[in-house]
């Protein structure tokens, strides 16, 4: 069990690792940097001298390696550099824009979560066929949906159409729920899709067959014996689809006009902010990293046959 | 005994649906079950004997339906009760004891957990009392210590095991009926017979009837008081036991018996003695395997193992699972390199050889494998699998490679019409003729069979049994033939190893090692065959005459 631990955690760091190093890269060989785009503006009206003072007062005229080694080292401290455009240091503005969007992934996460359980379960449990085989294909529905598409569309309907969700100053829980459905619609689709399989799956397993024999209901069966041993690959996909999330929040944010990581990636980019991308990279990884960690260690709590013992009978 | 039968089946028909047709596979069947009765549903795949015992439980599959007649439980008819309605007699008046212990439990709940829930189910009293009642019917069945068994996962007890749970939920709330569906087809010869007898002692026990579904007509002949035969979904005909047995009124069911292995003569005695050629030789073979959690832990499944093969005869291997018998074959074919030990075939010692010497040399030694499904490729046609082996070794002209594979699979007995044909157009003994053809297109030496005709009905494995006997006196072939079923290795071959945890406990002439082994092991695996209630069996075993020519 301490290897398992052990070994998951040594990935999770290498993973880490590696995007940093892969992001820090990337970042440095896009042409120009944001010194270039704040201080050489012409109405900055500064001297090649003035300017190459000021790279070698950011550091950057230090060898790429270097760099490196002082990114790492400030990084291993919490320190995460200084945004050139904002000319505040990074972790201020990661503090004001990460726990909105951390809030709106989280949301959308667990809403993709009851969502797919929901779409799973009716599926299952309604003894109408219609039903069942419209439920069942509505994840492929979703699956096809683009983000941006199904936000605009969502305004449309409730805000505009059923003015269920105010557009105008909502309040904080009103402003979220539109958002946190435009995320995670997506990202049920193909959790959904590999749950339905799953579940079919399980159920013509002898096992089921024997819970029948014993009277067990349909119903009871789904839920002892079917749910846990479906939800398992499921698990797997969900940690994965997290990445997913990322990409869709960013987008989200652009639609719903929401200040967060997504305002503040865009604009990082436009000006070359290789500071903030960088964090912003990192804190994505870790998110990611950390969620599959959960995900690993989760397992052998839901499977016991990965609890492995050394010695027992094969 | 009551004379009004617990269950009866009346003219029972039923279909599945397949695309949008109906096709019936069980026509008009009746037979009934008398209280405290063992009746035996006896066939081959196909013949409808599952689906008859799952319709009994109201379990059929979802494209199942019963289209007529009548399974009366005491008196009334339950074909046409809703689900719910069954939930509710299922588990307390009639349950089940499943055919694969492997995967009839869920693995992620615990055996006490699974053993409980049928008591939970028919509310059987509070926490309490079942978890006393759990503990009180593991060690019925002979699982102990039981506090610790009921804690314990499906994955950490062996098959044999198993099975002792789902009996222990069958029997848990004293049902009338127990349905027993293939209920020890997937265990060792010696788990299985301690399995019936378990369920025999229960059964008396509590007075509960069985109905026992089964392709083994040893067993059924061992254990039930009559025997209602099945073919293609109609009743081939029906009777006590000893009558059935003693005089066959359906020609079936007397094909049955001359086809079933355990009563089937076994090979004339061969004088061999005089050949001193051996094929295979092998000597002192010993295998170990790491073990994970310590790299000097090791296992050791095979421990000094030695045979010799004489050219032209067949050797068998005999053992249960985790015999080492499987390890042995994989060294033998070259896939494993033994930790020590000596094979030589056909006088060149496998264990030197490595890379393409080795992978040249397996032309001269084939295999054929257990599983007809498994083994050829469901998209290369027939054709296209026997011509395979051809292409890996020395090249052949196009025309005479065709003409190779139609004369190989004429030699099986395959009409030139299956050259087109996928795997999946054909019957399991097709496929298994498909794999010998394949194996044998080299013109090998050395044929392993490896459980090469466990996963066939009895009819169809007496005919591969008898085209394999053609091709060795034909073409001189030498066999390995590996097996875990005594009845089977009698009727085919010369001489046998018997293995036990890695070990070889017997060796020697076939009727030597049947008519007076060495080990305690190998006389419980003979005693274990079923079928030694049958007259033809008892006569057989009185007349082994120890006519042992042969010097080991």
């Amino acid at each position: 069990m301490t290897r398992y631990l052990l070994g998951r955690f040594g990935q999770a760091l290498a993973v880490l690792a590696l995007t940093f190093t892969a992001a820090f890269l990337l970042l440095q060989v896009l042409p120009g940097d944001a010194i270039m785009i704040k201080f050489m503006a012409p109405e900055m009206a500064l001297t090649p001298e003035q300017i190459a003072d000021i790279r070698a007062a950011y550091g950057a005229d230090l060898p790429l390696w270097e760099r490196y080694l002082s990114t790492v080292g400030q990084f291993v401290t919490g320190n995460f550099g200084y945004s050139i455009q904002a000319g505040v240091p990074v972790s201020q503005l990661l503090a004001t824009n990460l726990p909105s969007t951390l809030l709106l992934a989280s949301l959308g996460f667990v809403a993709a979560l009851i969502l797919t359980i929901i779409l799973a379960a009716t599926s299952n449990m309604t003894g109408m066929g219609w039903l069942r085989a419209g439920l069942q294909s509505l994840p492929s529905l979703f699956i096809s949906v683009p983000v941006f598409w199904l936000g605009i569309m969502l305004i449309q309907l409730f805000s505009f159409q059923l003015g269920l969700v105010s557009v105008i100053s909502p309040g904080p829980v009103e402003k979220l729920v539109l958002p946190v459905m435009t995320l995670a619609i997506p990202i049920s689709a193909p959790l959904a899709q590999i749950l339905m399989r799953n579940i079919d799956q399980v159920l013509a397993q002898p096992f089921v067959a024997v819970a029948r024999a014993k009277g067990a209901s349909r119903n009871w069966v789904l839920w002892r014996h079917v749910a846990r041993n479906a939800i398992l690959p499921t698990l797997t996909i969900a940690g994965v689809l997290f990445g997913e999330l990322l990409t869709g929040a960013v987008v989200t944010e652009a639609v719903f006009g929401l200040s967060g990581l997504g305002g503040l990636t865009y604009q990082a980019v436009g000006n070359h902010d290789t500071a903030v991308l960088q964090a912003i990279v990192v804190i994505s990884a870790l998110a990611f990293v950390v969620i599959n960690l959960i995900v690993d260690l989760l397992f052998p709590l839901l499977d016991p046959r990965l609890g492995i013992k050394v010695g027992a009978t094969t | 005994m009551s004379t009004t039968p617990l269950l009866e089946v009346e003219d029972l028909a039923i279909s599945y649906r397949t695309g949008d047709r109906d096709q019936r596979v069980v026509h008009g069947v009746s037979f009934k079950v008398m209280p405290g009765e063992v009746v035996a549903l006896v066939g081959e795949s196909g013949s409808g004997k599952t689906t008859t015992a799952q319709a009994v439980l109201g379990l059929l599959a979802g494209n199942g339906k019963v289209e007529g007649g009548a399974i009366r439980l005491n008196g009334t008819d339950i074909a046409h009760w809703s689900q719910k309605r069954l939930d509710g007699i299922r588990g307390a008046v009639v349950s089940l004891i499943p055919q694969d212990p492997g995967s009839s439990l869920n693995p992620v709940r615990t055996i006490g957990a699974q053993l409980a829930e049928v008591l939970q189910i028919h509310k059987r009293g509070d926490r309490k009392t079942i978890q006393a009642r759990v503990i009180e019917l593991l060690e019925r069945v002979g699982l102990t210590p039981a506090e610790m068994r009921a804690r314990q996962y499906p994955h950490e007890l062996s098959g044999g095991m198993r099975q002792r749970v789902l009996i222990a939920i069958a029997v848990a709330l004293n049902p009338a009926l127990i349905v027993a569906d293939e209920p020890t087809s997937a265990l060792d010869v010696t788990v299985q017979r301690r399995i019936l007898d378990l369920i025999d002692e229960l059964r008396r026990e509590n007075g509960t009837a069985v109905l026992l579904v089964t392709h083994d007509l040893g067993v059924a002949a061992d254990r039930a008081d009559r025997l209602v035969v099945l073919q293609g979904g109609r009743i081939q005909e029906q009777g006590a036991v000893e009558d059935v047995l003693a005089a066959p009124s359906s020609a079936y069911t007397r094909r049955l018996l001359s086809d079933a292995p355990s009563l089937g003569k076994p090979r004339p005695v061969r004088v061999l003695a005089d050949n001193q050629d051996f094929a295979i030789d092998v000597e002192g073979l010993t295998h170990d395997f790491p073990l994970t959690g310590g790299a000097a832990k090791t296992f050791r499944a095979l421990d000094g193992v030695s045979f010799k093969v004489r050219r032209g005869s067949t050797h068998a291997i005999v053992g249960e699972s985790g015999s080492g018998k499987t390890t042995a074959v994989r060294s033998v074919v070259g896939f494993l390199k033994p930790t020590a030990g000596r094979i030589l075939v056909d006088g060149v010692d496998l264990t030197t050889l490595k890379g393409e010497a080795l992978r040249r040399f397996r032309k001269h030694i084939q295999l054929v494998y257990q599983n007809p499904y498994g083994s050829l490729d469901p998209r290369q046609t027939i054709a296209r699998i026997v011509e395979e082996p051809l292409l890996n070794f020395e090249s052949i002209p196009a025309a005479d490679r065709a003409r190779k594979v139609r004369d190989m699979l004429n030699r099986v007995g395959l009409s030139e019409s299956f050259l087109e044909r996928h795997p999946r157009a054909l019957s399991g003994g097709q496929r298994q003729r498909v794999a010998i053809a394949r194996a044998l297109v080299l013109d090998p030496r050395v044929l392993v069979l490896d459980e090469a005709v466990s996963a066939l009905d009895v009819t169809v494995q007496a005919q591969i049994l008898s085209l394999l006997d053609e091709l060795q006196k034909t073409l001189g072939l030498t066999y390995l033939f590996v097996s875990h079923d005594l009845a089977v290795v009698r009727q085919i071959s010369d001489t046998v190893s018997v293995m036990h945890k890695g070990r070889q406990v017997d060796g020697g002439p076939i009727e030597t090692v049947f008519g007076r082994p060495d080990s305690a092991y190998t006389r419980e695996l003979i005693d274990a065959i079923p079928g030694r209630s049958m007259p033809a069996i008892a006569a057989l075993a009185s007349q082994t005459d120890p006519h042992a020519r042969l010097s080991p």
